[in-house]
């Protein structure tokens, strides 16, 4: 953010053009103007949505009102449906992603320095990983039964099997002439494991997990799509059978709002750990 | 340590890597010696071998065959008798400046206060130590390789490598880290084995400068460089480096030549 300001000062504007020239190619722009843009793009969509449905153009069925939805949720805020939903949801998207994490990492790490490991376990993930996770929940349930063992593992396969070639990636990436140069200062080959492959690798598994969990709450609606009787992603489901358009259309939103909470604290943590890699592109 | 004539010696150096299902030669029958506080380079075209000859020194490498003493021992792998220095820029970006050259320190029986010192008084010797507390990525590329020569010789090894350090400087900051080069090199009285493809950096540094031929690599000549000390860059211009400049030039442009012509007749073949 502060490299954008200052960088501002000197946009590269061709010689005889005017204007703040917020379009240039490749050209970066003041941070006000960067974050005004997508506050302004969201308000706008706001605008739209609430023309359409005030004016009677559409349909409250296929699209309710801001202030249905708005109804909707103060309901249910007062009824204390919104806080269990969400808490049992986050709840299963953590523990699900959590596992999943747990042993993507040790495994992605070994995949990625050990070619052994990756001849043993890459042909069977990538066979895996085309598998439509909806495809496993009747397997799931047939497996773990109806209670929450089964959300956490249809939340585990949809995003297991990316997260671990994420990782395995992630340890690749770290330069050949860091760990040369490790041996190099006397480091034997666990040494330069644990003090330059993991440090070198850090940031981008930290990466890594903040894109996965966005994947782990996507997968939300298809853990609680049977068998579930709380949760955001049953509610949803729940709604379509009532034709509640206004339910549905909170739940989805309750989702994206809590996935990008996640996303923001997870770019929060990477600034704070890796402060180093400030200039890098990150 | 003072009795040794030769701080590294190559005997019939030989490195043969497997290819598909032949193999190839990358160096051949190489000798040569670097004698204690020396300047030698090694110059010669590209992919003749230079690199691979100073990573099998660095012990990265292993010798097919051949015989390769450093201080009278032979060569096991990597180790701290051995500094090098890489074209790439090989600082670990999570470590500030001071950690990075202590980073060679801790396999030295060292208390933590000696250690900072050590590293502070390497930074000094390099010019850098205001940014003892700074982190790579707010470094110049060729600050960073400053640290990346002060961390090589931090930890005292017997005969520092360097393989085309200052390779992907720009001209102007290339020239500078020649001189501080030079420099360091006359303040620590350390043995350098310098690689290059740049004939008038490796006279500007050089004791000796060993041309190698192109693939297999071989040594081909040996070219001593009799240019006064200190060096200062006036001397570029002097009947005498051009000379030398103009000896080592009709050399490589041979096995340039050379080289071309086996590609095209290897070509003509397939």
């Amino acid at each position: 953010m502060e490299s954008g300001k200052t960088l501002a000062a000197r946009t590269p504007n061709k010689p005889g053009r005017r204007g703040p020239g917020w379009i240039t190619l490749r050209a970066p722009i003041p941070a006000r103007v960067y974050w005004g843009a997508g506050v302004a793009f969201l308000l706008g969509l706001l605008c739209f949505w609430a023309i359409l449905t005030y004016s009677g153009a559409v349909d409250p069925l296929f699209l309710p009102t801001p202030t249905a939805v708005l109804q909707e949720a103060v309901q249910q805020i007062r009824t204390g449906v919104l806080w269990k939903d969400m808490s049992v949801s986050v709840y299963r998207v953590m523990v699900g992603w959590l596992l999943s994490t747990l042993i993507a990492i040790p495994l992605g790490a070994l995949m990625g320095n050990f070619k052994f490991f990756e001849g043993l376990f890459e042909p069977f993930i990538d066979l895996v990983r085309y598998m439509p996770a909806v495809a496993f929940v009747p397997l799931s349930i047939l497996w773990t039964g109806v209670g929450d063992g089964q959300k956490f593992l249809i939340i585990f396969i949809g995003t297991f099997f990316q997260q671990v070639l994420m990782v395995m990636d992630n340890v690749k990436t770290v330069p050949p002439e860091l760990i040369r140069v490790a041996s190099t200062l006397g480091r034997s080959d666990w040494e330069t494991l644990r003090e330059v492959i993991v440090p070198a690798a850090l940031p981008g598994i930290v990466d890594t997990l903040r894109i996965t969990l966005g994947w782990a709450w996507t997968y939300l609606v298809v853990a609680e799509l049977v068998a579930a009787q709380t949760g955001l992603g049953f509610r949803i489901m729940q709604a379509q059978r009532f034709l509640a358009t206004e339910r549905i259309i909170l739940g989805i939103l309750v989702i994206g709002i809590l996935g990008l909470i996640c996303d923001l604290s997870f770019k929060l943590l990477y600034r704070w750990l890796f402060p180093y890699m400030r200039g890098r592109g990150a | 340590m003072s009795g040794l004539t030769y701080k590294l010696l190559a005997r019939h150096a030989r490195k043969v890597f497997p290819s598909g299902s032949g193999q190839i030669i990358a160096i051949e029958d190489m000798s040569l010696h670097v004698r204690p506080h020396e300047l030698v380079s090694i110059v010669g075209t590209s992919g003749c071998g230079k690199s691979t000859f100073l990573n099998i020194v660095a012990g990265l490498i292993d010798l097919t065959s051949g015989e390769l003493l450093v201080d009278d021992h032979p060569i096991d792998g990597p180790g701290l008798d051995r500094g090098m220095v890489f074209q790439a820029y090989t600082l670990f970006p999570w470590l500030n400046v001071q950690r990075n050259v202590e980073f060679a320190l801790k396999k030295r029986p060292l208390s933590a206060a000696e250690r900072a010192a050590t590293a502070r008084r390497f930074l000094k010797l390099v010019g850098l130590e205001s940014f003892a507390q700074s982190y790579p990525v707010q470094l110049s590329g060729g600050m960073q390789q400053r640290v990346a020569i002060a961390r090589a010789l931090a930890y005292d090894p017997s005969i520092l490598l360097m393989d085309e350090p200052f390779g992907a400087l720009d001209a102007q900051t290339r020239e500078l880290m020649q001189e501080l080069l030079l420099q360091i090199w006359e303040t620590s009285g350390t043995t350098i084995l310098f690689i290059t493809h740049d004939i008038d950096e490796a006279i500007f540094l050089s004791d000796r400068i060993y041309v190698m031929t192109a693939r297999p690599g071989r040594i081909k000549a040996e070219v001593a460089v009799t240019l006064p000390r200190p060096r200062s860059y006036e001397m570029l211009t002097e009947p005498v480096f051009v000379d030398i400049k103009r000896r080592i030039l009709s050399l490589i442009r041979e096995e340039s030549l050379r080289s071309i012509a086996l590609t095209e007749h290897v070509e003509s073949l397939t």
